[in-house]
């Protein structure tokens, strides 16, 4: 995933009608669409997931090979019965009911084959595409969250879709192919036996075709690849419209963005009629060559025939040859742009499968234990998500079991990821963090889940029931559980207010609750965990100041024996806790209890007055002074 | 070719009046409001069918040339004419064979590229047609539909109806060309013979229907599971952090499991329907033909007919081999066009709950007052449950009003229904006396931003984002926008400053940062009333400051309204309404509230003094 962050500013229309800084979808187009033909590293790894279904594979080539030879010996039989049974002269009537009990014989022959391989393949096909799709979404359970920030959603499901199809219809068709080139082969040799020099002659247009190809295939791939950037481009823009449509509506944008998407429309519809043309192209001359070939046969067989140095039978399996040799190649022209295809999305499915798992536990990991300490330490850590620009610079300091501390400063200096590292979402540059007296790298990441419980700044549900939001961590929570939780951190009420009560269905996102309620959720989800440290990342912001202390309240007998970690920006919030760290651009510049912090007058009393005088009051110096810095991370 | 056709701006004008043209009668079947959107396009239809019929006749001809040949050197061997003479007939027949086969290969490429490309002018018209419907649909269906369904619309369904005119209409037409003249031809040449070829064209109609009527079943079925699996993977990867949090990969797991093997299942099931109906449409086929060469051969050995024409019997019997297979495929298109037509056309035929009166007319301000009648309402899913009761107040150009309560109370409710996200279901709001749904939606949103509670942003440069809704904007007013939101500084740290890309949903800024970029991108516009719904929770209090001081001059060329739980935020404002289950309990200036000492002074003490002894006061104040 190139960053090419310049290039949007250069990025201005010259007709002067479109905005010059709109754009819709992102503007970072797929890079590989098309692969080579054929990739061995692709087809290596892809060929892990067909192994399991080997027998399967076996059975409906077997099955393509015997139906490709039913084909070949149709027109075989057909000659006979007119060679034998027919031709002018000594009929041979038992001939043709030989011919008639071959063919039936044949034709069931090829009605078995072909059930069996058609649905076989499908099956196989359809089994791996869950297979391979399964294996993707369990790999991205593992890969470390820095991968997960940089991806869109929206990208990692193209690739478990789209790219997942791809591969399918490839399988599907790949069986297909192989049983077209046993037919194109057979069908040469068939002709070669049948009359040798009629054969050679009829093949000979062949090289044509050949040279034809030679010079259309880069011109085509071309156009397909255009079609299908286009394509993926424009779906882009189709997923933002709806992901951000709220935001849309009220800033009015649709007028805008309707004809920035037009254009892309357009562009989808420009390259499709090309790619489309290029595609047809191949038709008149494949079809020129049937015809000549079949004029050679008419006008070569034909006086072989009258010459009787050719039977009419042959002449005539002949013209049936020539008419069913051009399908395979056809359809093998097709399958050529399906193997790109797949090929440049099984490299996209391997980069997927291939993220490195830099965040994994340890062979010799020790699970922690439900009834460690519960204490938490930073010892001297430094942490960026870019090396090169840490967040936290050498930050040392020790919850001890049981208390409760909050972590303060301005926007950005790092509080967040300070809770992030606790639970391990990212590992430290320098020094250690530990919890319960284990570096975190020692142990494993499920027993550290299991003992580290957190409510996220941004409160997120599934779609799914409330009873199932709240216990998503605990799936064998009871309902009494659930319910203490909800009206410890004050939700009940709202709950039992809406239709279906603990039963009422969330919509996507949450998006019908209010924030706050959301947030309530949330923190009742977290609750409902009973993790000996839990962390909370501004779980009130969005919550009166009432309704946050009433969980106060509850939190008191809540934290008793657990360690609590709090960040709110609300100073009142965290005037409770046992210690204040304060943190600002990454370094933790002063800790204490409140009422020391507001002795030493430093940035937390400055901080701390702010927060409730009112602003006319404050004199500029004044608040130059508290934010110093603060907000230029 | 036809890039001419379609390339001109007055024909891309319509293209999407073509849509709405065809949407006429709803009654009638999704299939044909496809083929009469095709039929939009005239000309191109025309080409396409005009070409598939003369294909299909040149095609035909094959046969009968082919049978004339073998006819010919049979009755050259057997002596019947000169070699000589025998000669110059099968040369005149296999020039006539190359003409006809090459006319046949241009007709067939015009064929498919015209009926391609009507499919590519639909899709492109119903791309344009669905792009639109989405982003105008009120906030209430968006709540209830999940993206992930309305994506598998926009490309699947949409996929499903471009494909019909090509993989099924045009086939329609060949095949039954092919069969219909094919039937003539062999009928008048024996009748016995005639018919027997053609003995499995019943058959295979029947199966045909039986086989889509299934296949439309299945398909729907299979649509559901699958968007099940879709909002699966899609909540996950969206909600990774919490299931990372929980420690729940385990449990999401058995949820893609569960997903996955019930759309497997299904899957399997259609795999079979599909194959069994075409391996027996193939083999009923084979029977035909298998008829054909014993009942002909017969023939032939009674002198009934010559082997030519048996032969061309035969010929007749592999050129329509192809598309009998097809025939599979064409089912499978006509299912899937018809159940992907209807969602698709569904979306597009909604109604869109908020938009312009008839007689709507631009807003026209001179005094920027903000109304609130009597205003009740209650979100449209949850009709019975009100969410605000008698809401009534007024605020105009230079004020600040705040409003404050607890959650679920309220207060997002009424920032969404003065831009007319929703619409009040009584009482009403007006903006200097015009009611804001009698006035135009363009204006009315012009005249109102709101920076949300839960901003998205997407994924471009900061300096788009800022920009978004006022795209021509100089660079200068970007940066002091960013200036005013107090991000200018941290932006210019960026490698790219404000060329840098912010991920999806902003992942890579931090929450206060977030919320100041959304605050920038409001301050870009200038509208006569602005909400700031919660939307400097998670900023400290200093940045807060400055960012309110930085705005002073702004504010005062309109009315401000801000919804806010630290009370810091709102004290100065020239009214504060404090909101409970809907209903303004409490309202007046700061020191009105704090003098009252109701509710709102409780509140504030509870900031303002350590939290425990306030709290029995607090109770009694409830
Ligand atoms: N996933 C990420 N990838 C890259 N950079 C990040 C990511 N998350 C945060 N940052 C950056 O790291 C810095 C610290 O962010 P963090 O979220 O820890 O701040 P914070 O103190 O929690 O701020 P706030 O109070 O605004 O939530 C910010 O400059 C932010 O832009
Ligand atoms: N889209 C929606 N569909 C149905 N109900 C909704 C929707 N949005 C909000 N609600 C309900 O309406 C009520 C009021 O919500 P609103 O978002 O206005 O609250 P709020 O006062 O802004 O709360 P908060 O302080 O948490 O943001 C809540 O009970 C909520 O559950
Ligand atoms: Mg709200």
């Amino acid at each position: 995933m190139s960053e090419e962050l310049e290039t949007e500013r250069n990025d201005v229309r010259e007709d002067g009608r479109r905005p010059p800084r709109a754009v819709v979808g992102s503007h970072r187009i797929e890079e590989e669409m098309f692969g080579k033909a054929f990739d061995g590293r692709v087809v290596r790894r892809i060929w892990a997931f067909v192994s399991p279904y080997k027998m399967q594979v076996a059975v409906s080539v077997a099955a393509v090979l015997v139906f490709t030879g039913t084909q070949l010996v149709i027109p075989l039989i057909i000659r006979y019965a007119i060679d034998n049974g027919m031709v002018v002269g000594s009929p041979d009537p038992s001939a043709l009911g030989w011919a008639v009990a071959a063919f039936a014989l044949v034709i069931l022959i090829n009605y078995g084959a072909s059930f069996v391989q058609a649905s076989v393949v499908g099956k196989v096909a359809e089994n791996m595409l869950f297979d391979i799709r399964r294996a993707m979404f369990g790999h991205l359970q593992k890969v470390s969250l820095s991968f997960m920030d940089k991806t869109e959603v929206g990208r990692l499901m193209s690739r478990l879709q789209g790219d997942v199809n791809s591969m399918q219809e490839f399988l599907e068709t790949s069986v297909l192919s192989v049983g077209d080139i046993v037919l194109l082969f057979g069908i040469v040799g068939v002709m070669l036996w049948l009359d040798f020099r009629l054969g050679l002659l009829t093949l000979s247009v062949l090289p044509v075709l050949f040279i034809v190809r030679i010079f259309w295939l880069p011109l085509a791939r071309k156009a397909f690849m255009a079609a299908h950037v286009t394509n993926s481009v424009t779906n882009g823009a189709l997923a933002e419209a709806i992901h951000g449509v709220r935001a849309v509506q009220s800033m009015d944008r649709q007028q805008v963005n309707f004809t920035l998407y037009d254009d892309k429309a357009h562009a989808n519809l420009r390259t499709h009629l090309t790619a489309s043309r290029y595609a047809q192209v191949m038709v008149p001359i494949v079809d020129s060559l049937t015809g000549l070939a079949m004029a050679v046969v008419i006008v070569v067989g034909g006086s072989m025939v009258v010459n009787a140095t050719l039977d009419v039978g042959v002449m005539v399996a002949f013209l049936f040859y020539i008419q069913r040799f051009f399908d395979p190649i056809r359809s093998l022209t097709m399958q050529y742009s399906v193997m790109q295809r797949a090929m440049a999305s099984g490299q996209r499915l391997i980069e997927v499968l291939d993220v490195e798992i830099d965040v994994k536990d340890k062979p010799d990991a020790i699970a922690l234990s439900p009834q460690m300490d519960g204490s938490v330490e930073f010892r001297g850590v430094s942490f960026g998500y870019n090396p090169k620009h840490p967040v936290l610079k050498d930050v040392s300091f020790r919850v001890n079991p049981g208390e409760t501390v909050a972590l303060v400063g301005p926007t950005g200096s790092g509080k967040s990821s300070a809770m992030a590292l606790i639970h391990r979402f990212y590992d430290v540059q320098q020094g250690e963090v530990r919890v319960g007296g284990y570096d975190v790298r020692d142990l494993t990441q499920e027993s550290l889940g299991r003992q580290v419980a957190m409510v996220l700044q941004e409160p997120f549900l599934f779609t799914g029931s409330v009873f199932e939001n709240i216990r998503y961590h605990k799936a064998d929570a009871t309902r009494e559980e659930v319910i203490e939780a909800a009206k410890a951190v004050g939700a009940h009420d709202f709950i039992m207010s809406l239709s279906d009560g603990y039963e009422t269905g969330i919509e996507e996102r949450g998006g019908n609750l209010s924030l706050g309620q959301r947030q309530l959720l949330s923190f009742a989800r977290a609750l409902v965990a009973d993790a000996k440290i839990l962390v909370l990342d501004e779980a009130t912001a969005n919550i009166d100041s009432y309704t946050e202390m009433l969980i106060q309240k509850a939190l008191v007998t809540l934290l008793q024996g657990r360690t609590g970690l709090v960040i709110a920006h609300r100073l009142a919030t965290i005037r409770g806790a046992d210690r204040i760290i304060v943190l600002q651009n990454g370094q933790l510049i002063e800790t204490g209890n409140h009422d020391q912090l507001m002795a030493e007058g430093g940035l937390y009393s400055r901080l701390y007055n702010l927060n409730y005088a009112s602003f006319d009051d404050i004199p500029d110096a004044e608040l130059e002074a508290a934010v110093e810095g603060g907000s230029q991370t | 070719m036809s890039s001419d056709a379609i390339g001109s701006a007055g024909k891309r004008g319509n293209s999407f009046a073509h849509v709405e043209a065809a949407g006429w009668g709803r009654g009638l079947s999704t299939l044909l409001r496809i083929t009469r959107m095709t039929l939009r396009h005239p000309w191109q239809v025309t080409f396409a069918i005009g070409s598939t019929i003369i294909a299909a006749g040149l095609q035909l001809a094959i046969p009968q040339l082919l049978g004339r040949a073998v006819d010919e050197t049979q009755i050259a061997f057997a002596g019947g004419t000169a070699g000589a003479a025998a000669e110059d007939t099968l040369w005149t027949l296999a020039l006539v064979l190359l003409a006809v086969a090459i006319l046949r290969g241009l007709f067939t490429m015009s064929q498919n590229y015209y009926s391609e490309s009507v499919g590519h002018h639909i899709g492109y018209e119903l791309r344009l047609a669905c792009y639109e419907k989405i982003q105008r649909l009120s906030f209430s269906f968006h709540d209830q539909m999940h993206s992930g369904d309305l994506i598998t619309i926009g490309m699947l369904d949409l996929e499903g109806v471009r494909m019909f005119f090509s993989t099924a209409l045009v086939r329609v037409v060949l095949l039954s060309i092919l069969i219909g003249v094919g039937a003539y031809l062999l009928i008048s040449t024996d009748v016995v013979l005639g018919l027997v070829a053609l003995s499995f064209v019943p058959f295979v109609a029947w199966r045909s229907s039986v086989t889509q009527l299934r296949l439309r079943a299945t398909w729907l079925d299979l649509q559901e599971r699958l968007s099940v699996l879709t909002r699966v993977m899609e909540e996950n990867l969206g909600g990774i952090r919490v299931v990372r949090a929980f420690a729940a990969q385990a449990h999401e797991m058995l949820k893609f499991d569960k997903a996955s093997k019930n759309a497997l299942s299904l899957a399997h099931e259609r795999v079979g329907i599909r194959v069994r109906n075409t391996s027996a449409m193939t083999f009923s086929f084979f029977i035909a033909m298998g008829l054909v060469l014993w009942v002909g051969g017969n023939k032939v050995m009674a002198g009934e007919i010559s082997v030519g024409t048996l032969a061309s019997f035969l010929t007749f019997m592999t050129i329509l081999q192809m598309p009998v297979r097809q025939l599979g495929m064409m089912v499978n298109s006509f299912a899937r066009a018809s159940t992907c037509g209807s969602r698709l056309f569904g979306l597009l035929d909604l109604d869109v709950a908020i938009k312009d009166a008839p007689d709507a007319r631009p807003l026209d301000i001179n005094e920027g007052t903000l109304r609130f009648e009597n205003v009740d309402f209650a979100y449209p899913s949850q009709e019975s449950r009100p969410v605000l009761r008698g809401v009534s107040f007024e605020g105009r150009r230079g004020e600040t009003i705040g409003i404050v309560g607890p959650p679920g109370s309220g207060k997002s409710t009424i920032a969404h229904l003065i831009p007319r996200f929703y619409d009040v279901t009584g009482g009403r709001i007006t903006l200097d006396g015009q009611d804001i749904r009698k006035a135009t939606l363009a204006s009315l949103r012009k005249a109102v931003a709101v920076v949300q509670q839960d901003s998205f942003l997407f994924t471009t440069t900061i300096e788009n984002n800022i920009a978004y809704g006022d795209p021509w904007a100089k660079e200068r007013r970007i940066e002091r926008a960013a200036e005013s939101a107090q991000l200018h500084n941290y932006v210019l740290g960026l490698p790219a400053a404000y060329g840098t890309v912010v991920g999806e949903r902003g992942v890579s800024l931090s929450g206060g940062q977030r919320q100041r970029l959304s605050i920038a991108r409001a301050l870009m516009l200038r509208p006569a009333v602005m909400v700031f719904d919660d939307s400097t929770a998670a900023i400290d209090a200093a940045t807060e400051q400055r960012i309110r001081a930085s705005m002073k001059k702004y504010a005062e060329d309109r009315l401000t309204i801000i919804v806010a739980h630290r009370l810091s935020s709102l004290m100065h404002a020239d009214q504060i309404l404090f909101l409970e289950h809907g209903e303004i309990v409490e309202r007046g200036t700061h020191e009105e509230l704090l003098a009252r000492g109701g509710r709102y002074k409780a509140l504030y003490d509870l900031q303002v003094r350590p939290g425990d002894e306030m709290l029995g006061e607090f109770g009694a104040a409830q």
